[in-house]
């Protein structure tokens, strides 16, 4: 059932409904809460208050935007207020200095990748790569963990993860490049130990 | 030709993910294109990064941890009984 029908269930009072959107997003909220705050267990109370605020302002949703969007909205606007947000450093160099050593000083590759979806064959979704993938992500400093939860994720686009985290779209997408090529980095180990 | 002028595997690299995206600028992505034609190391990159992203779009939710859930479904029920 999609987020919007599973709202409407929430309106009308259904307990299983409102379980299933928690479970389907109450991880990635405290992720994107975590960007905000200063700490894990801020970053949960955040996130249980958003689903407070969503059971008492269900009935106002008018599906303007998605769901997923406005729930992720509520999260930001309550983890501004909370207001214990570090100044982040942004990159915005998009070379990553420990990626940088894998080329040589004319800038071509010590050591080529090999393509790995030769190896993967058709075991894109096999549980141990996508542990990996999953493992890495939750591995990622902030800001990066973030905005690969949001964009990779949860497929939100690069200018509503920009919108979200009041960051640039040029920011979001160094960011993204850093964040996706250390995950990318988790994915080739756990092939090349696999073959 | 400066509209095809070859770029290094380094600043190649640090384009790709954007160029996944579709949010390069037609000069920097006839570039990369370029670089990509003749470059099989960072194809292959392109490709593993392809896969990497293709994969995170599929990871289900973490498990929410059981005090977590059966909390907030308390308030949940208590919230309902109010509304009645």
């Amino acid at each position: 059932m999609d987020d919007a029908a599973l709202l409407q269930r929430v309106v009308a009072g259904d307990a299983s409904a409102f379980r299933e959107l928690v479970v389907r997003y109450h991880p990635t909220l405290v992720k994107v809460a975590r960007y905000y705050v200063g700490s894990a267990a801020t970053a949960e109370d955040v996130a249980q208050d958003t689903w407070i605020a969503v059971m008492k302002g269900a009935a106002t949703f008018e599906g303007r935007s998605s769901f997923k969007t406005w729930l992720l909205r509520i999260l930001v606007n309550r983890a501004r207020k909370t207001g214990t947000r570090e100044h982040r450093q942004i990159p915005t160099d998009p070379v990553d200095p420990r990626q940088a050593q894998r080329f040589d000083e004319r800038g071509m590759w010590r050591e080529a990748p090999a393509p790995f979806t030769d190896v993967i064959d058709g075991r894109l979704s096999s549980a141990p790569l996508l542990a990996a993938v999953r493992a890495a992500i939750s591995e990622l400093p902030e800001p990066q963990q973030a905005v690969v939860t949001l964009r990779d994720v949860e497929g939100l686009s690069t200018e509503e993860v920009a919108d979200l985290l009041d960051l640039s779209v040029a920011n979001v997408r160094v960011i993204l490049h850093r964040g996706r090529s250390k995950v990318r980095d988790a994915v080739e180990s756990t092939v090349r130990g696999g073959e | 030709m400066a509209l095809t002028k070859n770029i290094r595997c380094l600043d190649a690299v640090a384009l790709i993910s954007t160029y996944l995206d579709g949010g390069l600028g037609w000069r920097e992505r006839r570039r990369l294109e370029h670089h990509l034609a003749g470059c099989p190391a960072c194809t292959a990159y392109l490709d593993q990064l392809r896969v990497t992203v293709a994969s995170a779009s599929t990871l289900t939710p973490e498990d929410v941890p059981s005090d977590v859930l059966d909390g907030l479904l308390d308030v949940f029920e208590k919230f309902r009984r109010d509304q009645d």
